[in-house]
């Protein structure tokens, strides 16, 4: 172990000046040059921790082996064997609390940029062309039939595995676009949304039919759609926003970071007028909680003009849900944390327009049922701040169109369906997985929820058939 | 046929229009008292408006629209044989209908049109109805006949006295009120201002009076909050527990400054696409 290690390569990224006046991807991504010299890092270990911190298990070492020898190629179908979209989870997974933080090199200080080197792959394939791209084998049609409920990471997977399968799929979104929070959630300059369409597209050409415009529940019910498929998976996300049910709440230029985020990413709105949707341009911007959801909606609200954006955290920096990356990008740009504060109302001027905040300084107190300390709000703290926008980012529940309208589906107290480890639901034949499941949570949970259910709903329908 | 294109369109009044859509699985799901989003082309926004009409054996849904900002003039330049980008629906609580005895049915602009399902879903049920419809002149009524042919009573009115009663529909409905009528129920949709009044005559009159509410909205589905509305002090989203509600309990000075929270970026948007001239007729 006398060999020195050296520091992991940077990734060269847009300067925070230049990058908060627009949309454009962050970091540029590595080179090939810096993709073989950060995979040199890695001391291909015997028994690699990095695997068992990464939910979907990539065989991590084995591919980064490939990209030290510069078989890109080769790489790129070593992370495909376990994750289906590479591009997608190596810019928005958590690496730094899975794969990265359990690293050996993580106890040195620095892990391998796993991250880096996965989407680096996932890239260069992008890069031969759309058409070049290999298509995985599927297995001869099974006559079998699956429906799948939304288009988000959970049910991508679902589909693509049920048609690598044999089986037909047909998936049904509500909204008008595919991708779920990839696409009207997350923002462009964090994942380029034509990565997301480019997924898609692989998915229609292994023969998946996606129909937008369809809300399950509304358009069609899970029992009719029952009589005409096999089995029916359901992923339709945590798409219902809190709010925080404080006076005030509903002033003009109140939102909620869904809305928001939707304006500026599905309707582009950032676009405005050379598109049709509004969407409130504020100056003085505050935005409420320490998720990503909040840095996201913070840093578009900088990109959309915002002179000061200010996050409010009822906890401290150390108990931010949010990934690191995300709050060192947001600081960098800009964006100002007040933590231990908290909204409690919120003041209109006479059009009905928010034009104050008004705020408790907080303490932390003992840990609460999270395991995070609870915020304690000081008596006769209050102070207001000016401000023209709020974003209330605080999370998301369920949405409950589809349970309400399938009787006997099982849910729990916050509405979520109950579901076992591959998905199976109250109900026969219906499947669950993603954030409708466990709440919200990551991409690549959802990811893997998609393709456990996979396998289950494989299982199901043959084993239907046989009997 | 195409998925969303138009089988046919009628000019109803001046800046008003029919237009019969092809959706086989919303007319075959649609009931009285709900809506579809739709956009026009893909840099569109996303709106909302009540089906006025639907015939699951044709498979199309009729919408009646005004003319009054960007999305709806790009609508009504679209030809028959043209299609819509999306279209989505039913959404929203379907009205709920008993026989509820004798109802008031009140109308204002384009109000009528959401009305009229609700209207017939009523008759349907074995109610008796009244109509009261009113508009700003005698040019801008719409569904005249077609209400008529369900009501057991239609009373007008028009701002200017060019057709019907001179006045406001709260005026006629004080006189039926005044001649002794019995009334078990009000409905009434409109802009939200006639709203707001005939409410706070009926709430005099300790009259049950429903409304359908038309905030803003994006997805229509529960996921954004921009359709908040306060109903008895307590937040709802109009697109999944409305767009119908108590209109006793409604706050509308809420509902009306939301609506106007855009007005600047809707007049942009409407100037622009005016100067694309279009084939519409
Ligand atoms: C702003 C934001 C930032 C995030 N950042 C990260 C991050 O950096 N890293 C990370 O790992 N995770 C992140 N997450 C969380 C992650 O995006 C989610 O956990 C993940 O997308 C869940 O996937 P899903 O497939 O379960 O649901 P979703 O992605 O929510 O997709 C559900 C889909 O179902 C559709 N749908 C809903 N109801 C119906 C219906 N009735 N009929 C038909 N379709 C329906 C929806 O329109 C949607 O397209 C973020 C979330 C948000 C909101
Ligand atoms: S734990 Fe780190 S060093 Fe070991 S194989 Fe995985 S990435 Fe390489
Ligand atoms: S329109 Fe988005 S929640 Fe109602």
């Amino acid at each position: 172990m006398a060999k020195k290690i050296e520091p992991r390569v940077p990734m060269p990224e847009q300067s925070p000046k230049e990058r908060i006046r627009n949309f454009n991807e962050v970091p540029y991504g590595y080179t090939p040059e810096m993709a073989k010299k950060e995979a040199s890092r890695c001391l291909q270990c015997k028994k690699p921790k990095c695997v068992s911190g990464c939910p979907v298990e990539i065989n991590i070492p084995s591919f980064i082996g490939l990209v030290k020898e510069g078989d890109f190629g080769g790489a790129i179908k070593k992370i495909k064997e376990t994750n289906l979209l590479p591009a997608i989870c190596g810019r928005v997974c958590p690496q730094e609390t899975q794969c990265e933080e359990v690293c050996v090199l993580a106890k040195n200080g620095q892990p391998v940029a796993i991250g880096r080197l996965e989407r680096f792959c996932a890239d260069w394939e992008r890069s031969l062309g759309e058409e070049k791209i290999s298509l995985p084998k599927c297995a001869p049609p099974t006559g079998k039939k699956v429906a799948v409920v939304g288009a988000g990471p959970a049910g991508l997977t679902v589909a693509s595995d049920l048609a690598k399968l044999g089986h037909k799929v047909t998936i049904f979104e509500a909204l008008h676009k595919p991708g779920g929070v990839l696409v009207y959630g997350i923002p462009e300059f964090r994942l380029p949304k034509e990565i997301v369409f480019a997924e898609v597209r692989i998915l229609q050409k292994l023969g998946v039919e996606l129909i937008t415009n369809y809300i399950v529940g509304k358009t069609e019910t899970v029992d009719e759609l029952l009589e005409r498929y096999d089995a029916v998976f359901i992923g339709t996300g945590a798409g219902a926003p809190a709010f925080m049910r404080i006076p005030g709440e509903n002033l003009g230029g109140i939102y909620s970071a869904n809305e928001y985020l939707t304006r500026s990413n599905l309707m582009k709105a950032y676009l405005f007028p050379e598109t049709d949707t509004p969407i409130h341009r504020g100056k003085v911007v505050a935005v409420i909680g320490g998720g990503n959801v909040a840095m996201d909606s913070a840093r578009t609200a900088l990109r959309l003009g915002a002179e000061r954006v200010l996050l409010i955290y009822r906890r401290t920096r150390e108990e931010m849900p949010a990934r690191a990356e995300e709050v060192h990008h947001a600081e960098e740009e800009g964006v100002e944390f007040h933590f231990l504060t908290n909204p409690v109302r919120y003041h209109g001027d006479e059009k009905g327009n928010v034009k104050e905040m008004e705020c408790l300084k907080m303490r932390l107190g003992e840990p609460d049922s999270s395991g995070r300390p609870r915020p304690v709000p000081i008596e006769n703290s209050n102070f207001r701040l000016s401000v023209d926008t709020v974003i209330v980012a605080i999370g998301n529940l369920a949405n409950p169109i589809v349970p309400k309208s399938t009787p006997n589906l099982t849910v729990n107290k916050n509405g979520n369906i109950v579901a076992d480890e591959d998905g199976r639901t109250s109900r026969e034949g219906v499947f669950a997985g993603g954030d409708i499941v466990t709440g919200a949570a990551t991409v690549i949970s959802a990811m893997g929820a998609g393709r456990r259910a996979a396998r289950a709903i494989h299982s199901y329908i043959m084993e239907k058939s046989s009997r | 046929m195409k998925a969303f294109q138009v089988v046919k369109k009628e000019h109803l009044s001046e800046q008003v229009w029919r237009m019969k859509i092809f959706a086989p699985h919303i007319a075959k799901k649609h009931k009285a008292g709900q809506f579809v989003i739709l956009r026009v082309e893909e840099k569109g926004e996303r709106i909302p408006l009540t089906v006025a009409d639907s015939d699951s054996k044709a498979g199309v849904i009729t919408l009646i629209f005004q003319v009054v900002g960007a999305t709806t003039h790009k609508l009504s330049c679209l030809k028959e044989g043209d299609c819509l980008r999306d279209l989505v629906g039913p959404l929203g609580t379907p009205t709920h209908i008993e026989k509820y005895g004798s109802v008031v049915a009140v109308g204002g602009g384009i109000g009528i049109a959401p009305l009229y399902p609700i209207v017939k879903a009523l008759k349907a049920a074995g109610n008796r109805l009244i109509g009261i419809l009113g508009a700003r002149t005698k040019s801008l009524l719409i569904l005249e006949e077609e209400m008529r042919a369900l009501m057991d009573e239609t009373l007008i009115s028009t701002d200017d006295g060019s057709y019907g009663e001179r006045g406001v529909v709260t005026d006629v409905l004080k006189r039926l009120k005044e001649r002794g009528e019995k009334i078990d129920l009000v409905i009434a949709i409109g802009p939200a201002i006639m709203m707001k009044f005939v409410c706070a005559l009926t709430a005099e009159y300790k009259l049950p009076t429903l409304v359908s509410l038309n905030p803003i909205m994006v997805d229509g589905t529960g996921m954004c909050g921009a359709c908040r509305v306060e109903i008895g002090g307590e937040t709802k989203f109009a697109c999944v527990d409305g767009p119908e509600f108590d209109g006793h309990k409604v706050n509308w000075d809420l509902l009306m400054k939301r609506l106007r929270f855009y007005n600047e970026q809707e007049k942009v948007s409407y100037e622009l696409a005016k100067k694309c001239t279009c084939g519409g007729d």
